[in-house]
């Protein structure tokens, strides 16, 4: 016998499945988008350290990667805090989809 | 096997909670559940138990710390009474909606205002929605035997509900009677050892408990919880039969006192059932066909059960000992359900009695049964709700 | 297990134990504080949280950005729902049932459920002694049910039920002072905190998780919304909050106070009310007294914890970048 919609809900609304959330991108929540120039970057980490979103990819060596638009909402607090290089920042905002 | 004593209701219900152990208690003392825990308290701190016991700052804190140690994965127990229990109110709902087995005596006890510390089942009552199982006990040896049977039925595999084990306070609470203790490897054996489900402290398969759930999903979550309620009574027979096998003291969904060939009945939960039966007694002598039924299980209802049992009855009187302003007592409600579903209606009253400790004597019943006698003859109801045992 | 140096690349290599998908706003500074929070220690951790913003917008149906066992069941009750939790695991482990590995237990709660309504379960189970960690993100209003005011709501802000009006100028009272509070419970650890000083914040949770009993830690959390600020601003508004003094690092461990900051040049109070929308009618000339009394008021406090570190013998040296 098949079973009810309501008769496969975990038991007591338990979330079995931990971090399961990755299965939900809020990067189109953006309206505005991070852009990283590598050659400003001087692998301070602020931005991953600072980014509320957990978007921004690190490497196996514990570099910083490309930013992860899956899920950046685009809030601009690694842009702002980053330090840049010799006053050029590695990060700069613009607006999504120019 | 066994011993026979003569204890108070929270002393049995004390003896239940060490024989039992259960892993955390976390407890608010509260007139009259007070002594209860306070006995227990001793058996923590003498060594008689494994229990952590976490002494709250208030009842909202004991059933959220209730809570935190079941979803945790253990055997949970606490008690409480009165404000208490309104104090827990929206906890509740969270430990039953969480599918929590948490036991809890429940010392039966007015609501304020006024303030009164004596026996009535408005806290009961006010906890009918919460999604808990409820028994109500009619002395100490009802209070210890159902909270034993408590801990299977809420542990049941099938169920993962808690419950609540009412005894009438003072009445029951501080009363001595002769209670049959069961040995204590007889009680382990019986309840057995806990299975936990989805335990919050399996650390490397992590849970989140207590998810927003909207309104596209919060609707079947209350459906199924509506449908584990409708398997309680299977399970709740399942473990009286053990019980009975055990102890040799037979449980059911309620019980009946010289109802098989009644006209009348009296309709009535807790102590007021022994004085009600005694005065059954003396009507019976006389004549009268008269018989009662003692709801055991208030959560869930068993409204067909009832209704079978009452099939054949002519007038009913429902005694409720906790009142719904503006409404009808409630266990009213519920036999009012109940008998929704029989073919031919009997006529039916509610006496509101017993509010705040106010004794229910002996001439309150004769009342009750003469108006029945009256009723079944007449099948005209003159007044449907009214307080007895009230100075007027 | 020794505690894990805090090397930002070396973090970087760990896993998230709060992860990406949590539905908090664009810019929020509380999942900031939890990462903070969980990436200080490989501890195994068990949380607990109280109704608000983080809760609501971390585990929805099935979707939870929880990596570690976590538990909300209501606003006012998360220090007593992980008190339960753990006094369930002493006794597991008392009895033989479970493996004990050294399992840290963390309590998150913003200032409405920590300050206020949950003030009470907060206060019974660092009384009660369990061996847990209290982590309020302050963001100083009840910012989940649209910014009313909390008693942790600064002088002179403006929310939805203290507007700035006509008559009465936003918040008139000071907030309390929770941090002292909980200190005044006697327990072994309370702290300050910000994310902005992000090596700080995590060597204070570092040092909690080393200490046995009850810990509580008070942390700054921008609100953009409530604040009346930038999405971009959390960071650089906790850190300002820091500057001026408005929210000072400190630690009370076992009784001794001690500065865990101190600024180079302390900052006028209004370069961190400024950038915020709900201080903007303190700037006009007739509330000219209400910037001046939460400068004074700023100045009290400072001045009276440099006190309380002096006669302990005094502070840690600046360390942040």
């Amino acid at each position: 016998m098949s079973k009810k919609y309501w008769e496969t809900l975990p038991q007591g609304s338990v979330v079995l499945e931990a971090g399961s959330s990755a299965k939900f991108k809020t990067g189109g929540w953006r309206s505005m988008r991070p852009k990283w120039i590598e050659e400003n970057c001087i692998q301070c980490m602020f931005c991953w350290m600072y980014c509320p979103d957990m978007s921004v990819k690190v490497t196996a060596e514990g570099k910083r990667a490309e930013f992860d638009y899956d899920y950046c909402k685009g809030c601009g607090i690694c842009a702002l805090e980053c330090p840049g290089k010799k006053g050029n920042k590695a990060i700069v905002m613009e607006e999504e989809g120019k | 096997m066994g011993k026979i004593v003569a204890v108070t209701g929270n002393e049995a219900c004390a003896q239940a909670l060490k024989q039992i152990n259960p892993d955390v208690c976390a407890a608010y003392p509260i007139t009259p559940a007070t002594d209860l825990m306070q006995r227990f308290s001793g058996f923590v701190n003498d060594g008689k138990v494994d229990t952590e016991l976490v002494l709250v700052e208030s009842e909202h804190s004991a059933m959220s710390a209730c809570i935190g140690a079941a979803a945790a994965g253990g055997r949970v127990a606490t008690a409480t009474s009165s404000q208490g229990l309104a104090l827990m109110w929206e906890m509740l709902y969270i430990a039953a909606g969480t599918r929590l087995p948490i036991v809890m005596p429940l010392v039966n006890r007015a609501l304020s205002a006024p303030l009164n510390i004596h026996g009535d089942h408005s806290d009961g009552m006010g906890a009918r929605d919460t999604g808990w199982i409820q028994f109500y006990s009619e002395n100490a040896q009802e209070a210890y035997d159902n909270t034993i049977q408590a801990f299977r039925v809420a542990e049941h595999l099938d169920i993962r509900l808690p419950v609540i084990v009412c005894m009438d306070g003072f009445i029951v609470s501080h009363s001595i009677e002769r209670v049959e203790y069961i040995d204590d490897a007889d009680v382990k054996k019986f309840v057995g050892k806990f299975v936990a489900v989805n335990p919050l402290l399996d650390i490397d398969n992590p849970k989140s408990y207590g998810p927003l759930i909207l309104t596209d999903l919060y609707h079947e979550y209350k459906r199924a919880q509506h449908e584990v309620m409708t398997r309680v009574p299977k399970v709740v027979l399942e473990v009286a039969a053990e019980f009975e096998k055990m102890t040799g003291r037979r449980y059911g969904l309620f019980e009946t006192y010289r109802l098989e060939d009644a006209e009348m009945a009296v309709v009535v939960m807790s102590s007021a059932a022994g004085t009600t039966k005694d005065i059954i007694d003396q009507y019976r002598d006389r004549g009268v066909k008269i018989g009662l039924l003692k709801p055991r299980m208030f959560r869930p209802f068993p409204f067909a059960e009832i209704a079978n049992a009452l099939k054949h009855v002519k007038a009913i009187a429902v005694l409720d000992r906790a009142d719904s302003f503006g409404g009808m007592g409630p266990l009213y409600s519920e036999i009012a359900g109940a008998v929704m579903q029989m073919d031919t209606k009997p006529a039916m009253i509610n006496k509101i009695f017993g509010l705040g400790g106010r004794d229910y004597l002996p001439d309150q019943a004769e009342h009750v049964i003469d108006e029945l006698i009256t009723l079944a003859k007449t099948g005209k109801v003159q007044a449907v709700k009214e307080y007895i045992g009230v100075r007027e | 297990m020794t505690t894990k140096p805090l090397k930002l690349r070396e973090l970087a290599k760990g896993e998230d134990r709060f992860v990406h998908g949590h539905r908090m706003c664009s810019g929020c500074g509380a999942p900031i504080v939890v990462k903070q929070v969980l990436m200080a220690t490989d501890y195994p951790i068990v949380a607990s949280n109280a109704t608000g913003c983080l809760e609501v917008s971390s585990c929805i149906q099935q979707f939870t950005a929880w990596k570690i066992p976590w538990i909300h069941s209501a606003f006012e009750n998360a220090a007593a729902t992980i008190s339960g939790v753990e006094a369930m695991y002493k006794s597991l482990v008392k009895q033989g049932k479970l493996e004990d590995r050294n399992v840290k237990f963390v309590a998150f709660g913003g200032d409405g459920g920590t300050y206020d309504i949950g003030f009470q379960s907060l206060s019974g189970a660092m009384e009660r002694g369990h061996d847990m960690l209290y982590v309020c993100y302050d963001n100083g209003a009840y910012m989940n049910t649209g910014i009313q005011r909390s008693s942790a709501t600064p002088f002179g802000a403006n929310t939805t039920t203290c507007p700035a009006g006509d008559v009465i100028p936003g918040k008139l009272q000071q907030r309390k002072d929770l941090t002292k509070i909980m200190a005044a419970h006697g327990i072994p650890y309370v702290a300050q905190a910000s994310p902005a000083n992000w090596m700080d914040l995590m060597k204070k949770v570092q040092k909690a998780f080393e200490i046995k009993g009850p810990k509580f830690m008070n942390v700054i959390s921008p609100c953009n919304r409530g604040w009346r600020s930038k999405t971009n601003d959390a960071v650089a508004l906790a850190r300002l909050a820091v500057e001026t003094c408005y929210w000072p690092l400190y630690e009370i461990e076992n009784g001794v106070t001690k500065i865990t900051f101190k600024p180079k040049e302390k900052k006028p109070l209004v370069d961190f009310l400024k950038p915020q929308g709900r201080f903007r009618h303190m700037f006009n000339p007739e509330n000219e007294w209400m910037l001046k009394q939460a400068q004074e008021y700023v100045d009290n406090q400072w001045e009276r914890l440099q006190k309380e570190a002096a006669f302990f013998g005094g502070e840690e040296k600046a360390e942040e970048k």
